[in-house]
């Protein structure tokens, strides 16, 4: 069950850090103010949100959250290839981030309800601060998403190249059929039927079209380790200072 | 050795580092305090999880008791999760007093439509307009009163 456990866990809080720090890459760049501000805050509380999922696996006898995260190799993570991707235009970075947040919202809503207490403790108060997230997204799809003939475009192709990346979000992992025995989390089948319903009804409201998921090979292997040649060099740069001295007093 | 209650006021001292006319007892971030023999328990949780200000707020507070010569056992839980609702009455009104909108009732934020307007702190004005539900700190929403042709902040319901 542990076992388990610790998948789930791992996996959440590699999205959250990764996305994080792409997220946070924006910071200086944002097409405007707001959208600067707005990327630097959801860069802040991904990575707050990783570390408080450290610190339950701590608990469960891993190491510290910052060894955790500055020391491991490309092949140790278990983040979803979806969030390593370079930031590219903004349009990409929109479309990824309602496509990601619009499944992180749901899985912690989910999770809420899970048997393991210190899991579903946080998932409530996540669950709050995601709101603003979806919110952000929503509100920028729709609008750019009937905006001009070129946000349409952008956003169309944007949406065309991430959907088999987004689809690698609801990978399961080896042991998650324990986590749904045991009442703990529901399963990644249960949160894609979900996401897709709310994804849809916001695309829907927009002149872009949801491409035909049956035709879409889904891109898997982040969870297992395997990752496209983005995520070392990612890691490579936000470990950078940590590892200068990692023994250092912050 | 302080009561219970002694200790819940002496922490009306601890401010919040961003907002400092607010107390950590108005915020709503003590949520517990347990004195025994040799220790007092105080049980703290983030406003939001990536709060950065959380690992400062917890030294403040232990340097407080230890000062009062008592020793403290400060722990961060979520067990009983941090909501906008846990702001007093005198906090908001400090809020206000600051400059800053405080948050209505998340109990009607049921759906976000709520964040569109907000009361502006400095006129009282309402043809208010949100420009971003993020801000300078986490907890913070950018807007701007049509009425006085200033832009405000609100404290963010959550």
């Amino acid at each position: 069950m542990t076992l388990a456990l610790k998948e789930l866990l791992y996996k959440m809080a590699d999205d959250q850090l990764i996305l994080g720090h792409r997220n946070s890459e924006w910071t200086g760049m944002g097409p405007l103010l707001e959208e600067d501000i707005a990327f630097s805050s959801m860069a802040q509380d991904k990575i707050g949100q990783s570390l408080a999922l450290y610190t339950i696996l701590q608990a469960l006898g891993e190491q510290d959250p910052d060894t955790v995260a500055f020391t491991r190799n490309a092949n140790q993570f278990h983040n979803c290839q979806l969030v390593e991707l370079p930031n590219q235009e903004y349009d990409f970075s929109l479309i990824r981030h309602f496509l990601f947040d619009t499944a992180e919202a749901l899985r912690f809503e989910m999770l809420t309800n899970s048997s393991y207490e210190p899991l579903a403790q946080l998932a409530k108060k996540i669950r709050g601060e995601l709101r603003y997230h979806t919110l952000h997204a929503n509100t920028w799809i729709k609008q750019l998403g009937s905006a001009t003939p070129e946000s349409t475009e952008r956003l169309q192709k944007s949406l065309d190249y991430a959907m088999p990346f987004a689809l690698g979000i609801f990978e399961p992992s080896p042991n998650e059929q324990e986590l749904i025995t045991t009442g703990i989390f529901e399963g990644e089948v249960a949160l894609q039927k979900k996401w897709l319903a709310k994804v849809e009804s916001v695309i829907s409201q927009t002149k872009l079209t949801l491409p035909d998921l049956k035709s879409i090979k889904p891109e898997l292997g982040g969870r297992k380790g395997i990752h496209t040649d983005h995520l070392q060099p990612l890691l490579d740069e936000m470990s950078e200072v940590f590892k200068i001295d990692p023994t250092a007093e912050w | 050795m302080l009561t219970t209650q002694q200790i819940w006021k002496l922490l009306e001292e601890v401010k919040d580092p961003e907002i400092p006319v607010l107390s950590l007892v108005d915020l709503g971030v003590i949520t517990h305090v347990k004195v025994t023999d040799d220790h007092a328990l105080v049980e703290m949780t983030p406003t939001f999880v990536g709060c950065p200000a959380m690992d400062y707020m917890k030294l403040e507070v232990e340097n407080l008791l230890k000062e009062k010569g008592i020793s403290p056992v400060v722990t961060i839980s979520f067990k009983t999760p941090w909501s906008s609702d846990l702001i007093s009455e005198k906090g908001k009104t400090a809020l206000k007093k600051y400059g800053l909108a405080p948050p209505p009732s998340s109990k009607v934020f049921t759906d976000l439509e709520i964040l569109e307007t907000a009361i502006c702190p400095r006129c009282d004005g309402e043809n208010t307009e949100m420009k971003s539900p993020f801000g300078p700190t986490l907890c913070r929403a950018l807007y701007y009163c049509h009425d006085c042709k200033e832009a405000f902040e609100q404290f963010k319901p959550l």
